[in-house]
């Protein structure tokens, strides 16, 4: 018993780092229709941001996310400006595709010559890192705030797409962007808008996942194949579809681990398959 | 003017005749990891070749000796071949060097033979890899000759029952065997034994398995690069270290430049290998004075740079042995029984087996001057390659 909540646990934490990094890629790919292979490049940036506001400038952890957050969006918005906005929901997937992936093997290029090939480390302030006794087991103090932090981002993200006004013109941009601008709502600005959100969202996952996930130049493409089978499972552009895949494969994952290492990753995709069999659309996806 | 033209012209013509043979230029073709995840190592082959360089010159005799570099990324035996072939058909190498992963070394082996070309492995640990062509010589270390004196210590240290946890290719599989075999000859127990695919990133199932198979001691090899942080800090903030279990590895877990992002944490994790960067000795010292003066950073300086640059010194006297003709059998015949000493101590290469034998320490990570380094405790001295080797 102890055992099974126990891997519960850890499936739950990994989860949820997936959850927080994919979350911005499928609010991309869902409400702007554009498979963001960049998405792994923004999220690493924001670690590299956070590593050297922490090891070089002396900021504090709280004060290193903000800037890793805030500096990744400022990175980011002649990326939006020059590039991005021509692919927004109309061109074909193999120009997103060639144009993303360029923008990311740029992006390595540039991590490897400016910080070096070495591992980046974000140190974790006192009150997070180091093991918590939570009676049964010892659990990394860390995975605990990256719960912490999944859930907050599924309710803020949740309110702020279905209760503000904000997410009022963002879904009558999405559902029929002709209209909405005839309407007076400005959809250019708000596409910008959820651009800046799904890239901030990216540099926060970078940043709080970077135990499970370590910063290094080839971040960007590592585990960009991760993030894309969480999307895909969930939905594109589902909160509930996102954060109910990220678990489920976070337990298949971790449960295949503990009681078979040997396979790999073998349950991880076995999962993924029998899901996407399914629900071909996903947990959560729409037709569109 | 114009008779000055030919004049020099007939000089030059004169001295291409008479140097022809003897003031050449003899290539060498080192591939290394020179970019992607594994970068750091790669770019390490080059330091310590450059550093040899420095210090002995481009030139043995009348030979101009040039080095070429390719890139082999990952382990990608494909490529790798391609990249040998490539080097020996296009540019006309007569020696290859480097090599970090196993795969791509046991990829380039059948080459060697056909072109009659030696090969200087840097790095690649698996013990079978000189078996497979007599033109094989290296200057790095395997995992038997790392781990056996792992297997020791455990003993010594009192240990009971061992978990394993290795990564799941050759050189994991042969440090698995040789902490098996070692580890149950002196009396221990082996409880439990994972092997982790080679791209793990979290490591909270293994710790958990590892637990409940009530080891007092974790042995572990991942090959040097992310992953081993991950799971250095998994045993830490999972309370394993905090209650009582042990943890030993070979020094690939803590190579020096993930020191300062495992961070105090690791301080006491016990390890054995063949080199650390803070090894006491004038030979260490004037080598890592030459990377820093060439512009290499102290932070950044790990095992494959002296295994290149112990490399290098073997290259140089191959040529010099052959007086820079193709002859494989007589430059490998020049190195056996090479000695010399290293940056790393007092080393020598192994007429047999043509792999290096040299000290293996048992080190632990202690924090000197603010600084976290591997101190070096305990010396095995002239350990060979306990999986070819008997003594």
């Amino acid at each position: 018993m102890q055992t099974i909540l126990s891997i519960g646990l850890d499936g739950i934490s990994y989860g949820m780092v997936l959850f927080i990094i994919s979350i911005g890629l499928s609010i991309m790919m869902g409400l702007m229709r554009v498979v963001n292979l960049a998405h792994g490049a923004f999220a690493m940036i924001g670690g590299y941001l956070a590593s050297y506001a922490m090891r070089d400038l002396g900021a504090g952890y709280a004060l290193a996310i903000v800037v890793a957050v805030i500096g990744t969006i400022i990175i980011s918005i002649p990326l939006e400006i020059l590039l991005y906005r021509r692919i927004y929901r109309k061109s074909d997937a193999l120009t997103q595709l060639l144009l993303t992936i360029g923008i990311t093997f740029v992006i390595i290029g540039l991590a490897n010559f400016i910080f070096g090939p070495t591992l980046k480390a974000i140190p974790l302030p006192n009150a997070l890192s180091g093991p918590l006794d939570i009676g049964f087991r010892m659990i990394p103090t860390h995975r605990v705030f990256v719960i912490v932090c999944g859930v907050i981002t599924a309710l803020a993200l949740w309110l702020l797409i279905d209760k503000t006004e904000f997410g009022i013109r963002l879904r009558a941009s999405v559902d029929n962007s002709d209209m909405a601008d005839s309407l007076g709502i400005r959809t250019e600005w708000i596409y910008a808008a959820t651009f800046a959100l799904a890239v901030g969202l990216g540099a926060f996952g970078g940043v709080v996942g970077a135990e499970l996930l370590p910063i290094e130049p080839f971040y960007a493409l590592r585990y960009m194949v991760t993030f894309l089978v969480v999307v895909s499972v969930g939905g594109a552009g589902s909160i509930a579809g996102a954060l109910a895949a990220s678990l489920l494969l976070g337990l298949a994952d971790t449960t295949g681990k503990y009681l078979a290492p040997e396979y790999g990753e073998f349950f991880f995709y076995l999962a993924v398959i029998v899901i996407a069999f399914l629900f071909p659309r996903g947990l959560f996806g729409r037709a569109h | 003017m114009k008779k000055s033209v030919t004049l020099l012209s007939a000089l030059a013509a004169i001295g291409l005749m008479t140097g022809g043979a003897s003031a050449d230029v003899i290539k060498v073709g080192v591939i290394g990891t020179m970019s992607g995840p594994y970068a750091l190592f790669g770019k390490n082959f080059k330091m310590g070749i450059d550093a040899w360089v420095a210090e002995h010159g481009n030139k043995v005799g009348n030979h101009t000796i040039e080095f070429i570099y390719r890139d082999e990324e990952s382990p990608n035996p494909a490529k790798s071949k391609a990249l040998a072939q490539e080097l020996l058909v296009k540019d006309k190498v007569q020696y290859l060097a480097g090599v970090y992963f196993t795969p791509d070394a046991m990829a380039i082996a059948p080459l060697l033979d056909e072109s009659k070309t030696p090969l200087v492995v840097m790095n690649a640990a698996t013990s079978a890899i000189v078996q497979k062509s007599p033109y094989i010589v290296r200057t790095s270390f395997t995992m038997w000759q790392n781990t056996v004196p792992a297997a020791k210590v455990a003993k010594t240290n009192g240990s009971k029952k061992v978990a394993i946890a290795v990564s799941d290719y050759g050189p994991g599989i042969d440090a698995e065997a040789a902490f098996k075999k070692t580890f149950e000859a002196e009396g221990g127990k082996v409880v439990e034994a994972i092997r982790m695919p080679l791209n793990t990133t979290d490591f909270g199932p293994i710790m958990q398995r590892i637990k409940d198979s009530g080891a007092d001691t974790i042995f572990t090899f991942l090959p040097a690069g992310p992953p081993t942080l991950g799971f250095v800090k998994a045993y830490i903030d999972n309370g394993l270290k905090a209650s009582g279990v042990k943890l030993m590895s070979t020094g690939d877990v803590v190579t020096e430049p993930d020191l300062p992002t495992i961070g105090d944490a690791g301080i006491g994790i016990l390890s054995t290998y063949h080199y650390a960067v803070s090894h006491d000795s004038p030979e260490n010292k004037a080598f890592i004075a030459q990377i820093v003066k060439d512009g290499g950073k102290l932070d950044e300086i790990t095992m494959t740079s002296v295994a290149a640059y112990d490399g290098a010194r073997v290259i140089y006297k191959m040529i010099e042995a052959t007086d820079g003709k193709r002859d494989p059998a007589k430059a490998v015949d020049a190195v056996k029984g090479m000695k010399w000493v290293s940056p790393r101590g007092p080393v020598s290469i192994d007429p047999d087996t043509r792999h290096i034998r040299q000290n293996v320490y048992l080190r632990t990570v202690e924090k000197v001057d603010g600084k976290l380094i591997n101190k070096e405790t305990k010396t095995f001295e002239a350990q060979p390659d306990w999986a070819l080797s008997s003594k």
